[in-house]
């Protein structure tokens, strides 16, 4: 009797220590998801701003701008196009 | 130690009074009956309170910020964008800022230094010093780590598309509310719903637990509009080119899909840049092709030729007489410049003849054109959304005089918006029928919307309207090399207080190619004042800059010789007015 008090006691420690262990592990983990959605966010604001800074870049004003006077570019004239019918 | 057992010692076997066995068993039971008392009042009648007062030491209720959605053009170009961005607050009690501290903040916010401690000296617990910062700003200002100076994250939107697509997309208040514009017409769409939820922190202040969701947090739908960025640059370039040219006023320009009714550019002039709004004024602000109405003039003589052509009693040849160029009706007369003698309907359409139109329109039933009119979408507003849409002016047949009949067959004594009249083109554009106007992308058109005319009637008069490009007519400056074009210009009077001005609206409407309309194009330029103020010399040329370039950018087959066009060996036909 007295042998299966003292096991029962051991085992009933040992359930304690392990919830204490097993929800300490649970709020680590947490915390760790907690910090990687943080950074979730971060990513999409820094996503976002991007977006707007190719959309600044590769504003037409810009590109045409760049295309007439720096690359020297310009519209072909009527005469030198020449439409190619699509071959099937 | 000796030690003795309890049964044998000595202290038990000397008599005791028995009232000290029952006092120290009542004591004992008192005090245990105190303990049971005390629980029961802590554990029950007190558990609320004290319950609420433990999670308010280490649970957080944390609003969750949803961010408003995003406005992309047809092909996924970004138009309009929140990102997030600091405001500096402070609590004016705890922030004691010593003048060199106050200084550096003033620099670093570009404050005047009076400013912000007249801000600091006010007696609200809380004041915004100042809003939406850049991100390294508010960097530095945290970095001073200054007393009672708070940094909060609020919204921004951005418009990388500025000037070009101002009066498209609108603007949002410093709140992240739409106040104009699309921001303004899909608001509920685009705004998203804060959340928030509870949670349990640790000492150091970060989050181990999650007790519950409160609200899920709902960020804004994402707007996919028609709007195609690339013609909406040519445009915006072309009309402001064409702006300083002509040095006009204002003006407008129109894109529609002819397939599909989608708006794919919409340009006003002048304009503003929606990401720095001080200095605005009212003008700038205005979406013309939506909120202001003028009097279209030549623009609106297809419609009544083509309900003759309806009619059944006139054909594409029938001959008007519009010699001597007057035409009395009761005491008023209305004038050609040029005396044309015997033209056909096709003819009236090309040269634009005030008299041959003006028979036309008398000769139909007023309640037909009445009819017509308003079916075309005359006289009411679109209802696309947009703040201050408004709907032009259409009177009831019934209390026309027959000099009004006559003259808003040319385009005088009603008035439209330039999107109105860009929408009725459809008409002509398509088999006849009319389309809904859309802002957002389609992905499947409908194929047929209301009927107006037959087919064969819309196909009469694209003939008559690819007429008035060519030589002869009253618009060659609106031919594209490789693309048959069709369209009408318009050249109208300004109303001034009730009376015609000398001031003009110049305008041009068209679509091509004319063997298969695919775009529509309609360009308005308000008061020009240079050289010329006809819609075939100062409108025309924008329309063929827009729609040759958009052409080319969707790619659309030619259907006419690759040629340069040459306009200078034809004689102008100037429009009547």
């Amino acid at each position: 009797m007295a042998r299966a008090n003292l096991i029962l006691l051991v085992v009933a420690v040992i359930c304690a220590l392990s919830t204490v262990s097993s929800n300490h592990q649970a709020r680590k983990l947490f915390t760790e998801l907690e910090r990687e959605q943080n950074r979730m966010r971060q990513l999409e604001v820094e996503w976002g701003q991007l977006q707007l800074e190719q959309s600044t870049w590769a504003a037409h004003a810009r590109v045409a701008k760049i295309a007439r006077e720096r690359l020297g570019m310009k519209a072909p004239a009527p005469g030198q196009i020449v439409a190619v019918e699509g071959g099937k | 130690m000796r030690f003795v057992k309890f049964a044998s010692s000595p202290v038990l076997s000397q008599p005791m009074p028995a009232w000290r066995t029952r006092f120290v068993l009542f004591a004992l039971l008192a005090g245990f009956l105190a303990l049971v008392g005390r629980s029961l009042y802590l554990q029950v009648f007190q558990n609320d309170f004290l319950r609420q007062k433990g999670e308010s030491r280490y649970e957080r209720t944390i609003d969750i910020t949803a961010t408003r959605g995003r406005i992309v053009d047809r092909h996924g170009e970004v138009l309009a964008m929140s990102t997030p961005v600091k405001s500096v607050w402070a609590i004016p009690d705890d922030a004691k800022l010593s003048p060199h501290d106050a200084r550096q903040l003033a620099q670093l916010l570009e404050l005047d230094v009076r400013e912000l401690n007249a801000k600091l000296a006010s007696d609200h617990d809380f004041v915004f010093i100042k809003r939406q910062l850049p991100p390294d700003v508010a960097e530095k200002v945290a970095a001073l780590h200054l007393p009672g100076i708070h940094e909060q994250v609020e919204y921004r939107r951005f418009y990388p598309g500025g000037d070009a697509v101002a009066h498209m997309l609108g603007f949002t208040g410093v709140d992240d509310n739409g106040q104009e514009g699309v921001e303004l017409a899909f608001n509920d769409e685009l705004a998203g719903k804060p959340g928030s939820r509870r949670v349990i922190k640790d000492r150091r202040g970060e989050i181990v637990e999650d007790v519950e969701s409160i609200r899920k947090p709902q960020d804004g739908k994402d707007i996919v509009l028609a709007l195609d960025n690339k013609i909406q640059y040519l445009a915006y370039s072309n009309l402001k080119q064409a702006i300083a040219e002509s040095r006009a006023k204002a003006g407008s320009v129109v894109v529609l899909d002819a397939k599909s009714g989608e708006v794919l550019a919409l340009m006003n002039w002048p304009t503003y840049n929606p990401n720095n709004r001080t200095r605005l004024v009212g003008g700038q602000l205005r979406n013309r092709a939506f909120t202001d109405t003028f009097e279209p003039g030549s623009t609106m003589k297809p419609f009544t030729a083509a309900l003759a052509l309806e009619s059944g009693h006139y054909r594409f040849d029938t001959q008007v007489q519009t010699a001597p160029g007057r035409f009395s009706i009761g005491p008023a007369t209305i004038h050609d410049a040029h005396v044309n003698g015997l033209l056909t309907v096709a003819q009236v359409i090309q040269k634009s003849s005030n008299v041959g139109i003006s028979k036309i329109a008398l000769s139909l039933p007023s309640q037909d054109l009445w009819k017509m009119y308003s079916s075309l979408g005359f006289g009411s507003p679109l209802k696309l959304g947009f703040p201050g849409e408004v709907g032009g002016r259409l009177r009831p047949a019934k209390s026309w005089m027959p000099i009004e009949q006559a003259t808003m067959s040319y385009g005088h004594g009603i008035s439209v918006t330039l999107i109105q009249l860009a929408r009725a083109y459809l008409a002509f554009a398509r088999d006849g029928d009319l389309l809904p106007l859309s802002l957002e992308r389609i992905d499947v058109p409908p194929l047929t919307g209301k009927p107006i005319y037959s087919a064969q009637t819309a196909h009469e008069v694209r003939a008559m309207l690819e007429m008035v490009v060519q030589p002869g007519g009253t618009a060659p400056k609106a031919q594209i090399p490789g693309y048959r074009v069709a369209g009408k210009t318009g050249t109208a009077h300004k109303v001034e207080g009730g009376v015609y001005a000398d001031r003009y609206v110049a305008s041009f409407v068209g679509f091509a190619p004319a063997s298969d309309p695919r775009l529509v194009v309609a360009v308005m330029i308000d008061e020009p004042s240079g050289k010329s103020y006809y819609g075939g010399d100062v409108a025309a040329p924008v329309f063929a800059r827009v729609m040759e370039d958009s052409l080319r950018t969707l790619g659309v087959p030619t259907d006419a010789p690759l040629k340069p066009v040459i306009v200078a060996d034809a004689p102008l036909v100037r429009e009547e007015m």
